[in-house]
């Protein structure tokens, strides 16, 4: 159906306004039912064992003494998951890590799985099966991975985009390019230069809630599957395809969700839980504990980065050259493509220049973290601009706005921008009262913009109007952050009902078409576009059905607050019928009265933010305190501003979590050796400040409303925001993320002993 | 199960009887055999507070605590916060500050924060976020929920006074 997806302004009843939320009474009366709190009759716990080398063959596994213990009824490896994916190289990756084949490519790599009656017996069939094992050697480093004498992990990857192919293979899975005009050129016409090399450590998304399923699989090839997931539809297409079970007969239940930040938008231990019900013909729970999550489940990338960039006295950026290298662990990723297209994003630079490196490594499996490789490249960008603006001597806002990036300015990565907020943003950072705030002793300030898209994807929403005139918005994207209830106000706002009247559920798998993954901010936007066309299209039956009770015709109906006026001649003065007058008649008029869309959304906008940050850096420990924080992003429109603010203060949040404590540690064997949330740290309430935030709304003009996805862009600016402020507080400029105490401490002992 | 003992207790004002092996946790208990899966696994090592009760009234992490120490006491958990059918001053704010994105934490948080109010109603900010900082969130950046913990503590000194007042 043909429907209006430009944006129109207009004045909301219920859009922008604060909203409580329908899920909010289940959770905080610990009703809510999240992944691993499920239940089946009869049903089995799951458990894996995994890999404790981060590289072996695995020369032989026994389960016989394990299948004898009572109470064990059922052990897979991947002989139970025959490769059923056809050549299709992404779904066998996916395959090999739920279950190694043949080797152990990383340190928590599962192995093998137990079905047993109880924990107890799950555990001791564990420590029952016998691995052989022989160690291979490994890399973890992703500079080290490159060389020349770091072991093949995989014989099969030979460098994409390369000209001409490689004629061996190596680690370098791809080399991406972006950008424009002639580097040479504008270094040639730079009065200063500078040139750096940066590192990120590898982070987790930490979500609280562990990876959960309760699976079931008949006999008969009919199965379910009760999950936290970002996206229950991809997850069924995904597990009954590694399974070869029929699409449809897999019905996929979305759980609550305890956070996912894009960990959750893969699968790990679900097609092994089905594997083990299926052998075992009963169901099977399974939850990962603390360190499977770590060890076991998809991190972020770590990074090694040069930048170089050029500008001339004036300010004006002549040249900008960045080289990436990105690790998504022991499989091939797209992440180093993702930071080239990010990376100058905030800026109309002339000529600049991306490369990306595409590495493997001995590490788990990387997955999507909010924002995915943004930070990172950020990270060298906002920190190589200050230290730009400092050499030509211009205050870094003033720096960056001569720089910024505006309608009409071609993206690195192609397309020219409409109507873009990046702009806003730093004005208001410019004339925001934190910037003239006074700083003490060992304090310091510091700025730094963000960009990230946000992608449309499919969705299918269906509206349903009962009896009463109560209405049921029936959604698939999974509710991460607080959808439910900003798709109810969009539904309310386009009835003209009052909000209370509207409840929003996510559907499983059998009851509403294909839905993509919630990521890439897409929710809000793609959810929010398939909630305004179902809505009218609900209104459109609903304008027949009074046009059949008042017996005129329907083209003389309107639709305005909530009701349906008949204009025209002859019957002007007829009384307006409501929602609930309609709906309660509907029986008589053709039955029940539904809206339904399906929509692949495009048009989604770009999300741009600059962050403000002052830190306090103690000179005897190194340590860093934030002292005060303030995001301001553009929105599109804030649905719901509660919302809104939540996903700015929770994205900064991880953000100062990475620039000031998060990494993964690994050892010289290779394994990892911090994964608890004791040694991998992430902020805790007495760490931070309160996290101040100014929502700005420069409509997409793409979206009826003019949304723009909100929820990642936060992330991407805090590291390097950290890293000027330290800058600003102890004159050393870091280079490595995290700029955790001890760093910070040997990078001013290096400057004094320098000095 | 081996080694079961059998335990009774006390949970949210209700005598229980539950029999776990010894080696269990009280939050595996609390979930698995008491059905009270509001109390959250977040590390099953004491260091994200999702599984936080209350025991004898003092605040525990219920994964480092055994399923046989609760024999003849009182456990408190998120189930226990609301009385007579109504929300606890400080589940309603957490709803109305949006205090809670994903919400796994949310248990936790309330158990934590109502301790840190029956020992001190009226923390400033400093004691707040010392108090919850045994509690892991990640969706928040814990903003909105010290504004809502504040909050409560404001409206249940004006209730308290109240009642005093009037007996
Ligand atoms: S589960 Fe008990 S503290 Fe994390
Ligand atoms: S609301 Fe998600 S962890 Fe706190």
């Amino acid at each position: 159906m043909g429907h209006e997806q430009k944006y129109v302004d207009k004045k909301y009843e219920v859009v922008g306004t604060r909203f409580n939320r329908p899920d909010g009474i289940d959770k905080v009366t610990g009703k809510a039912r999240y992944g691993a709190d499920a239940s089946a009759p009869g049903q089995l716990v799951g458990r894996v064992l995994r890999s404790p080398h981060a590289h072996a063959q695995i020369v032989k596994i026994n389960t016989a003494k394990a299948e004898k213990l009572p109470g064990v009824k059922s052990i897979v490896t991947s002989a139970d998951l025959p490769d059923l994916t056809g050549g299709d190289q992404g779904l066998a990756d996916i395959l090999e890590n739920c279950l190694a084949r043949g080797r152990a490519l990383y340190d928590g790599h599962a192995i093998a799985a137990v079905a047993a009656v109880d924990e107890q017996t799950a555990a001791k069939a564990l420590k029952l099966i016998e691995v052989k094992y022989k160690k291979l050697p490994h890399v973890t480093d992703v500079d080290e991975a490159m060389s020349e004498s770091a072991p093949v992990i995989h014989d099969r990857i030979f460098t994409r985009g390369v000209e001409p192919k490689p004629s061996k293979p190596s680690n370098i899975a791809a080399r991406t390019q972006m950008g424009y005009g002639d580097v040479d050129v504008g270094f040639a016409e730079a009065d200063v230069i500078i040139e750096k090399t940066y590192k990120t450590e590898q982070t987790h998304q930490g979500y609280i809630e562990p990876h959960a399923c309760l699976a079931s699989v008949n006999p008969d090839g009919s199965a379910e599957l009760w999950v936290t997931t970002q996206g229950h539809f991809v997850f069924r297409n995904v597990c009954a395809s590694l399974l070869g079970l029929d699409i449809a007969k897999l019905k996929v239940t979305s759980s609550e969700i305890g956070g996912g930040f894009g960990g959750k938008t893969h699968v790990w231990g679900e097609p092994v839980a089905l594997a083990l019900s299926r052998k075992a013909n009963r169901p099977v729970k399974m939850v990962m504990g603390r360190d499977e999550v770590f060890r076991g489940t998809g991190p972020t990338s770590s990074t090694s980065i040069d930048v170089k960039m050029g500008a001339k006295k004036d300010g004006t950026i002549t040249a900008a050259v960045a080289e990436m290298r990105y690790q998504g662990g022991a499989f091939p990723g797209n992440w180093a493509m993702l930071a080239c297209m990010t990376a100058f994003a905030c800026y109309d630079i002339k000529n600049n220049k991306s490369v990306g490196w595409d590495v493997v490594v001995n590490r788990p499996k990387v997955a999507a973290y909010r924002a995915p490789s943004a930070p990172m490249a950020a990270f060298a960008v906002e920190s190589t601009i200050d230290l730009l603006a400092k050499e030509v001597g211009i205050s870094p806002i003033d720096m960056r706005l001569k720089n910024v990036a505006r309608e009409g300015t071609q993206a690195p990565y192609g397309p020219t921008y409409g109507p873009i907020g990046i702009e806003h943003t730093l004005k208001a950072v410019k004339d925001h009262p934190h910037m003239r705030a006074k700083l003490k002793k060992n304090q310091g300030r510091g700025v730094a913009c963000g960009f990230w898209f946000n992608i449309g994807g499919q969705t299918c929403t269906d509206l349903n109007i009962s009896v009463d005139g109560t209405v049921n918005l029936t959604l698939g994207t999974v509710d991460v952050g607080g959808s439910r209830s900003s798709m109810a106000m969009i539904a309310a706002e386009e009835l003209g009902i009052p909000y209370d009247q509207v409840r929003a559920n996510i559907a499983d798998t059998t009851s509403l078409g294909h839905n993509d993954m919630t990521e890439g901010s897409r929710g809000t936007f793609s959810s929010g576009m398939a909630t305004i066309f179902a809505a009218r299209d609900a209104i459109s039956v609903l304008k027949q059905r009074a046009a059949q009770m008042w017996g005129v015709p329907e083209e003389d109906v309107i639709w305005e607050n909530g009701q349906a006026i008949a204009t025209g001649e002859g019957h002007g003065n007829l009384p307006a019928l409501t929602l609930q007058e309609i709906a309660a008649k509907s029986g008589r008029t053709g039955g029940p009265i539904a809206g339904h869309n399906e929509v692949v959304a495009d048009g989604a906008g770009m999300g741009f933010a600059s962050h403000i940050c002052d830190v306090e850096v103690d000179p005897e420990t190194g340590r860093s305190s934030i002292v005060r924080y303030t995001v301001v992003q553009d929105a599109g429109k804030a649905i719901n501003p509660d919302y809104v603010e939540g996903q700015f203060q929770g994205g900064a949040t991880q953000g100062i979590g990475w620039a000031l404590n998060e990494e993964y540690i690994y050892g010289d064997d290779g394994c990892l050796q911090n994964p608890g949330f004791l040694d991998y740290r992430i902020p805790v309430c007495s760490d931070l400040p309160f996290i101040d935030t100014k929502i700005l709304e420069v409509p997409n003009p793409l979206h009826p409303y003019g949304v723009r996805g909100v929820g990642e862009t936060s992330i991407v600016p805090p590291l390097a925001a950290v890293g000027n402020a330290i800058a600003n507080a102890t004159g050393v400029r870091m280079t490595h993320a995290p700029m955790s105490p001890p760093r910070v401490l040997a990078a001013i002992d290096a400057q004094e002993n320098a000095g | 199960m081996s080694n079961a003992t059998l335990v009774s207790t006390t949970v949210n004002g209700d005598p229980v009887q539950f029999a776990c092996p010894t080696d269990e946790s009280l939050m595996t208990a609390l979930r698995n055999r008491v059905g009270l899966t509001g109390v959250k696994e977040g590390c099953g090592t004491g260091d994200c507070g999702a599984c936080s009760v209350t025991l004898d009234g003092s605040l525990v992490c219920s994964c480092l605590v055994l399923g046989v120490e609760a024999e003849g006491r009182k456990v408190t958990t998120v189930e226990g916060l609301s009385e007579n059918g109504e929300l606890h001053v400080l589940q309603q704010k957490f709803i109305d500050h949006a205090a809670l994105q994903c919400g796994i934490c949310t248990p936790g948080f309330l158990v934590a924060a109502k301790a840190l109010l029956d020992r001190n109603p009226n923390p400033n900010e400093t004691e707040i976020r010392y108090a919850l900082a045994g509690n892991l969130c990640r969706c928040t950046g814990y903003d909105k929920i010290v504004h809502a913990v504040q909050d409560a503590a404001k409206d249940m000194r004006k209730n308290n006074n109240r009642s005093k007042k009037r007996s």
